[in-house]
């Protein structure tokens, strides 16, 4: 049973190691600038933040508009821990991270354990509900903490976290998600989107699984905004608006849901689509912002409706798994068995 | 007596579709409850197995009562339920919906998958494959097997014949005997009474939410009333 879990690690730690070569020799000969470093840094905070989404919403089923929140949340607990007491500090940077990523789990658990015992799409609006209320809180936030900045936004959070840490934190966060969707956490989610109550009757804790799923998610969205606010110098409400839940939506969803190397994909490539449209489109970008994701999503589910890869998933990351015996022996079972039953009529009803 | 229900009252909202049944079910036996739609026959199941709250009455597994226990726990209690309509995780691949199906014990899964195998030779060829592209035959062994994979002492079978060819009751029904003569108790709710009363040892006969005739499945075959509203045969 090991076996599923190592399969094709060796490919997906290499592509890793590959990739990480790669940037260095790229950053080292100024091919990737620091623009440019800037938005790949980015592209994979996002993505961290969407897994995050991909496990609430993509495994588990259940909708939530929060996931903006969260990342805010992050964000503010960790750069105000960094500007106050860290100075720098990467030790302190570090327990920053930590500390966002267990108050957005906290706050989700909050959220969730109420609202999780329903059957129904209440957490969506439960969560806009909780994403309006954290963007006021942050326009107002300067009256209770000074340093947070209130509507005009935090500045001075040390812009310490670089590539490799970024990367190494990114990559971690693949691997566990990659490791709790092999494991029977991951079935029992897949389990509860595609019937709550035969989830039920096979003995899951349906709210439980589904508790376990928000909080985590939410949680790797805090962990995602603490890297983000020391990765650009201003953390500011409006980035945290409930209408920026709609992009990691849309990323999961165009992934396709209940793919972790869709959500990946489209993730990364998102955030560089978007940089790509403001160099194409300049100021006018903004204006027709809100236009060009619509329709890059309607686009998306005409042409690919189980997302960008079809609801497939990189075998080395998710390799697809047969139990029990050995395959071989298996097929030769099999091939007795029909034979035996002299050739079943193979569809039934 | 493996399990007991006593008085059993199930509401759905004030709509009350179960008035007071009782019946029960001796280890070993295959006890099916027949009668038309909305009889009441699923609710029975769904209250047994804890997906639906009984309103009143007694529910005893191994003189213990579970009327109150959550869907989970009875699980882990040894009562297996393959519900109506397959209930079959379509974005599962075959194998993961057969470890579903162990998702409560920790140990033995290896010997639980030859077992299954044994029954449904068929689901091994499926293995990879995604359960929602599995036949409608082929879906109801999948979704008996995912039953089975627990090991359940008892088993609850909602409407096996559902959607199916003849040949395939035929092989659904054989197999239910087989795995009862292998031990497991059964409890069956099934529309078609004709094959239903074919397998079981006793039957009840459910109208409008309440237990209108019981006997051993061979007298009620012989029964004018049976044979005339569920077996379709003149007096």
């Amino acid at each position: 049973m090991r076996r599923r879990f190592t399969g094709g690690l060796p490919f997906v730690l290499i592509s890793a190691v590959v990739f990480f070569a790669l940037r260095e020799v790229l950053g080292a000969t100024e091919i990737v600038n620091a623009y440019w470093q800037l938005i790949l840094d980015q592209a994979m905070i996002i993505t961290i933040a969407s897994i995050g989404l991909s496990i609430i919403y993509g495994f588990c089923g259940q909708f939530s508009l929060g996931q903006a929140a969260f990342y805010g949340l992050g964000a503010y607990v960790a750069g105000l821990i960094s500007k106050l007491y860290g100075h720098g500090n990467y030790g302190v940077f570090l327990l920053g991270l930590a500390a966002a990523t267990l108050v957005a789990g906290a706050v989700a658990f909050l959220i969730g354990m109420p609202i999780l015992r329903l059957r129904s799409d209440y957490l969506g609006i439960a969560t806009m509900g909780f994403g309006i209320i954290v963007k006021v809180l942050m326009d107002y936030s300067n009256k209770w903490v000074p340093a947070t900045g209130g509507a005009t936004g935090m500045t001075g959070v040390p812009q310490i976290a670089k590539f490799p840490v970024i990367f190494i934190i990114f990559f971690l966060v693949a691997l566990l998600v990659r490791n709790l969707r092999l494991s029977s956490f991951g079935r029992a989610w897949m389990a509860v989107r595609d019937d709550e109550m035969a989830a039920d009757a096979m003995g899951v804790d349906t709210t439980r699984v589904k508790t376990l799923a928000f909080v985590l998610g939410c949680a790797l969205a805090g962990l995602a905004g603490g890297l983000y606010a020391h990765r650009y110098p201003i953390v500011h409400p409006s980035s945290f608006d409930f209408l920026k839940s709609f992009d990691f939506l849309i990323i999961v969803v165009a992934g396709g849901l209940g793919s972790l190397s869709g959500t990946i994909v489209t993730g990364i490539g998102w955030v560089f689509l978007l940089e790509v449209l403001r160099a194409v489109l300049g100021q006018s970008f903004i204006d027709f912002r809100g236009v060009l994701y619509a329709l890059a999503l309607v686009l998306v589910i005409i042409m690919r409706p189980k997302g960008l890869l079809s609801g497939l998933e990189w075998q080395p990351l998710i390799p697809r798994h047969v139990p029990g015996t050995t395959p071989a022996a298996g097929q030769a079972e099999v091939a007795t068995d029909s034979s035996v039953r002299g050739g079943m009529p193979n569809a039934g009803a | 007596m493996i399990l007991a229900v006593k008085d059993l009252n199930v509401a759905y909202g004030n709509i009350l579709a179960l008035h007071g049944v009782s019946f029960d079910v001796e280890e070993g036996e295959i006890v099916t409850l027949i009668g038309a739609n909305g009889a009441g026959k699923s609710t029975s199941l769904r209250a047994i197995s804890g997906l639906v709250r009984a309103r009143g009455g007694k529910i005893m597994y191994h003189s213990q009562e579970i009327t109150r226990t959550t869907a989970h726990n009875i699980v882990r209690m040894g009562i297996g339920h393959v519900p109506e309509g397959r209930k079959i995780f379509a974005n599962l691949t075959v194998a993961e919906n057969l470890e579903m199906g162990a998702y409560t014990r920790r140990d033995g899964l290896e010997a639980a998958f030859e077992r299954v195998f044994k029954s449904f030779p068929r689901l091994k060829e499926r293995l990879k494959q995604n359960a929602g592209t599995l036949s409608g035959g082929e879906q109801q062994m999948l979704a008996m097997g995912r039953a089975l994979m627990a090991t359940p002492k008892l088993l609850l079978l909602d409407e096996p014949s559902m959607g199916l060819s003849p040949i395939l009751v035929q092989e659904i029904f054989s197999i239910i005997q087989e795995i009862n003569r292998q031990g497991m108790t059964v409890l069956l709710v099934e529309q078609n009474a004709y094959m239903a009363l074919q397998v079981a040892t006793r039957a009840y006969v459910l109208e409008t939410g309440r237990i209108v005739l019981s006997g051993t499945a061979a007298e009620l075959r012989e029964n004018p009333q049976v044979r005339a509203a569920y077996l379709g045969r003149a007096v």
